[in-house]
């Protein structure tokens, strides 16, 4: 990005919504199905067929709204023309002017917030896979067409132009995502599709607020593309600028191999969808019951429980923005692990330590992991906060108690992991000092890095039975005794 | 002489009580298709094997002492845009002339309920766009009462069909008069009821905000009882009314005394003086059965032919889109998708498809949408306001079906307009999504048939059809099918200058 210019992102994300059947037939909404098992008449849009609403769909679609602070209000769909042959009507059923849920914002863990313009519902068209060396149908010589997808039940989420650079655009699509999954109404899978993100770029002097052209860019399957292909985009038209020419408004395609943005439709030949009110489909006028039914099942939103974790580590909200502990943060809410942590100390375990568990070795077996009492979970961190287990031996414990259930202490006994005695652990750390003379000369005289190396070697020749912290005062000790004895 | 010509009520009572066995009704009927219907071109296609079928099984349920239903026996024809599973369902158009639904329309699936037996499919305007069956891509049908006419449209195979004998009893869709027109213009009784007391699943749509489903019979009665077995409401339209078939043959014959009946001053202009004179008598007829008739002027209506081919053409377009050659239908190869859709589209629609297409195209583009689809759609709240004001003094109203009696072939084919300005009369209540029915009342010009239509407020089907049934019994004899036993005048047939040449 040349100096004084800034990028505005709006994303387009279309969610797939975790109904049992599609959005206007009864057919099943399921992945990776037999191609064209989950049809029938109605969307495959046969002559003559019919579209009726799926309650449990605008169920969904509320909550999402609601979750991001829309206004949900009376809605239509309309119709959208265009021919596309994994489209069975030719048209897309969507609502336009009048979505189901109008405004809203969603903040994000870094402080920045972004304005939400509308979620609405739509249906999804089929998946074509062409079939010729290029798999794109330009150069195809011919093309499949799945039909399983066509009428899947899909909210589009627009946000407002208030992205300004490609990581700001990753960590909205991944907040979306979080709270998408904790409405209940999305899986939030990227990589099947689930999620699906179309980016409008645009470059503009700092500081100034007219928006520059736009250009729309599609085909982003995850999360690394999206990030890519935003930072593309914006070099392509900064350079642009600089060399004297301007940006046009196109269609573009991210090509992940090439890691290009390609021309697919320039404003000239985009299509004139003439939408118009679709007469098949009543007016949506969400009632009380459909309103409650919405709320009901909505968990907390990933803000609240990243809220709650930063209240319990002792750290303002903004530590969990970046850096480490933020990562486990937002392991642990990605996989629900959240909970845990909470109830551990509740228990009176270690906050940190707590966290750090869940959020390495308990997502390894993340399902495991949930079922775990919060009791149980306290008192293994309580061993090894005491020092009773090493590190190691505790992260086998955990590994033990996921698996098979029990009881810590019972466990650690089990797999013979008794805490070594002072005396033993002073014998060993004499005898490692005594091998490494030149080191532990150093580490006298204050250099601190040689620390680890020595502490390595008494965890190695312990077999992990010593208690690092144990071990780290011990060493520490004859420091001190040494300086004392020598002053 | 059959019992055919009894009509639905004494078949359906005859069958039901063993009298008769609803095979040699169904022989009856094949019989009469068979030395028919290749003059006339009612059907495109006849089940004789599934009706005979289904008559048998209907038979062996009443000897089984079980009640088949109340339209036990009753042979029905099916406008040809209804689905029927398994056999063909081509809308008149070459682009579904190889298509075999695999699912019955909901229609279909409750005529077979009530009892009643499908012994075919008939002609109509390709997609229901027409005013004469002269746009089928099937050749059209002929006039049952001078061959040399057309029995009007679009569901002129189901009029011309109840109108020559072959069934008492058929089902058309009407979106802008297409039955209540051909009904007018065959002699016989043609219901278009209240938008969404019938459901529309697998109906092919044309205009999806107009299109209703309604019967064809020679009396009141017969086509009341067919309603009232199909109607009600259907999960799977999510337009129908949510509420049970309304009971409308119980009360046919109260009568008129009391009724207030309100006779629309503007049509009178559109239409020739036989029709307007017809119009006037049945008006007289009601007041003579003690009706409170006067003149009412309901002058928005004037504006509906207008908006509604605005509106009829926007949707069609858009519902006709799928007919891309893709799926199913007719295909025309080509190197690449787009050019596959547009050879496809171009064989496989006749013009006056092609036209209407285009026509609703345009109306919705950026740009022309407001003024064209925005315009059309703020008359057609206008006329139905219009409607609800003059319904506050009128319990029903009267008006003419049409502007003439059935015209020769090719009388209307050269200009596009004449033949859309034969929807006048019709076009308001579909706009208003009303109920409407065309009763055979009067003899015009060439001794030919000429209906006059009573309209009514929505869900207004039992007052209308009373209002109807006085009129029928106003109704010179003559004046209405089956033509049985008649000269049938037979003429030569001039289909030069047909639209879809």
């Amino acid at each position: 990005m040349p100096e004084g210019f800034e990028t505005v992102i709006g994303l387009e994300v279309h969610c797939e919504l975790s109904t049992a059947t599609k959005l206007f037939c009864s057919c099943a909404n399921a992945f990776g199905d037999e191609p064209n098992s989950n049809v029938c008449p109605v969307c495959l849009g046969l002559p003559g067929s019919l579209p009726v609403l799926n309650r449990r769909a605008v169920e969904f679609a509320i909550r999402i709204g609601q979750a991001l602070g829309g206004d949900i209000r009376p809605s239509i769909f309309h119709r959208k023309n265009y021919f596309y042959p994994d489209m069975p009507k030719d048209y897309q059923i969507s609502q336009y002017d009048q979505p189901i849920s109008s405004g809203g914002r969603l903040a994000l863990p870094d402080g920045s917030v972004v304005g939400i313009v509308r979620a609405h519902m739509e249906e999804d068209t089929g998946k074509s896979t062409h079939i010729g060396e290029s798999g794109r149908i330009h150069g195809a010589s011919h093309s499949l067409v799945d039909y399983n997808r066509a009428g899947v039940p899909l909210v589009e989420i627009v946000s407002e132009p208030d992205i300004r650079s490609a990581e700001q655009a990753r960590l909205y699509v991944s907040e979306l995502r979080a709270v998408l999954v904790a409405t209940g109404a999305s899986d939030g899978r990227m990589e099947e599709g689930s999620l699906r993100v179309d980016a409008n770029v645009s470059i503009r002097p700092t500081g100034t607020t007219d928006l520059g052209t736009r250009c729309e860019v599609k085909n982003l399957n995850s999360l690394r593309s999206l990030v890519r292909a935003i930072s593309y985009e914006a070099e392509r038209q900064s350079a642009l600028i600089a060399g004297g020419g301007t940006v046009s408004q196109q269609t573009r395609h991210w090509d992940e191999g090439g890691g290009v943005t390609q021309l697919l439709r320039s404003k000239e030949e985009a299509y004139d969808y003439r939408y118009f009110p679709e007469p098949d489909l009543v007016p949506l006028v969400p009632d009380d019951s459909l309103l409650s039914a919405a709320a009901a099942g909505v968990g907390k939103m990933p803000s609240e429980r990243r809220q709650s974790l930063a209240e319990l580590l002792g750290v303002p909200g903004e530590a969990l923005a970046a850096g480490p502990v933020a990562d486990q943060a937002q392991t642990v809410i990605e996989l629900d692990l959240d909970g845990l942590v909470i109830g551990a100390v509740a228990c009176g375990a270690d906050a940190h330590l707590a966290l750090a568990r869940a959020a390495n070795e308990g997502a390894s077996k993340a399902e495991g992991a949930r079922r775990l009492d919060a009791g149980t979970f306290a008192g293994l961190i309580k061993l090894e906060s005491g020092g009773i287990l090493s590190a190691t031996q505790s992260k086998a414990v955990l590994s033990v108690l996921i698996d098979e259930g029990g009881e810590p202490a019972e466990i650690a006994r089990r797999l013979g992991f008794e805490a070594m005695g002072q005396s033993d652990l002073d014998e060993l750390v004499d005898s490692v000092i005594a091998a490494n003379p030149d080191e532990w000369r150093r580490y006298q005289e204050g250099d601190d890095k040689i620390s680890g190396f020595l502490l390595g070697l008494v965890m190695r020749q312990s077999s992990g039975k010593a208690n690092g912290k144990l071990v780290k005062d011990t060493f520490d000790l004859r420091r001190h005794a040494g300086t004392a004895s020598q002053g | 002489m059959s019992i055919l010509d009894d009509g639905v009520v004494a078949i359906a009572e005859a069958v039901r009580t063993g009298t008769v066995r609803a095979s040699d009704i169904v022989d009856d009927t094949l019989e009469r298709i068979d030395a028919g219907d290749a003059d006339l071109h009612c059907f495109l296609t006849v089940m004789a094997d599934h009706a005979r079928e289904r008559a048998a099984e209907i038979d062996a349920a009443v000897q089984a002492g079980v009640d088949p239903g109340p339209l036990a026996g009753v042979p029905v024809a099916l406008k040809d845009n209804l689905c029927t599973k398994g056999t063909l369902t081509t809308c008149s158009s070459k682009i579904l002339g190889n298509w075999v639904p695999p699912y019955d329309a909901t229609v279909v699936e409750r005529l077979r309920a009530a009892g009643a037996i499908v012994v075919g499919k008939t002609n109509l305007d390709e997609f229901a766009m027409g005013s004469s069956t002269e746009n089928s891509a099937f050749g059209p049908t002929r006039n049952p009462w001078d061959t040399s006419r057309v029995p009007g449209g679009s569901s002129g195979g189901s009029a011309a069909a109840v109108a020559a004998g072959f069934v008492p009893l058929a089902l058309g869709s009407d979106t802008g008069g297409s039955i209540r027109q051909p009904a007018s213009l065959c002699g016989v009784v043609g219901v278009k009821p209240t938008y969404g007391l019938v459901s529309r699943y697998g109906l092919i749509a044309f205009a999806s905000s107009l299109d209703q489903i309604g019967t064809f019979a020679s009396t009141v009665e017969d086509a009341a009882l067919g309603l009232e077995a199909i109607a009600g409401h259907d999960p799977l339209d999510s337009t129908s009314f949510d509420r049970a078939a309304p009971s409308l043959v119980e009360s046919l014959f109260e009568g008129v005394a009391g009724m207030r009946v309100g006779v629309i001053d503007e049509f009178a202009a559109e239409v020739s003086p036989s029709c307007a004179a017809a119009t006037f008598a049945a008006a007289e007829a009601l007041s003579a059965a003690g009706a409170k008739v006067e003149r009412v002027s309901v002058p928005e209506v004037l504006h509906g032919l207008a908006a509604y081919y605005v509106i009829a053409p926007a949707e069609a377009s858009s519902n006709l889109a799928r007919y891309d050659g893709v799926r199913y239908g007719l295909r025309v190869d080509a190197p690449d998708v787009a050019t596959m859709n547009a050879l496809t589209r171009g064989a496989g629609f006749g013009l006056e498809v092609r036209r209407r297409i285009m026509i609703g195209t345009y109306a919705l583009s950026a740009g022309y949408y407001d003024e064209y689809y925005g315009q059309a759609q703020r008359v057609r709240t206008l006329v139905a306001r219009a409607f609800e004001r003059a319904y506050r003094d009128f319990d029903v109203l009267l008006a003419p079906m049409t502007p003439s009696v059935a015209f020769a072939f090719g009388e209307k084919t050269k200009n596009p307009l004449d033949m859309y300005v034969s929807d006048v009369c019709a076009v308001p209540s579909n706009l208003a999504g009303h109920p409407a029915v065309s009763v055979p009342f009067a003899l015009g010009e060439a001794d030919m048939p000429v209906g006059v239509q009573v309209l009514a407020p929505a869900l207004g089907e039992a007052v209308m059809l009373r209002t109807a049934m006085a009129l029928e019994t106003a109704a010179p004899r003559n004046a209405r099918a089956p033509i049985v036993g008649r000269d049938p005048r037979p003429r030569p047939l001039a289909t030069e200058g047909a639209i879809d040449a």
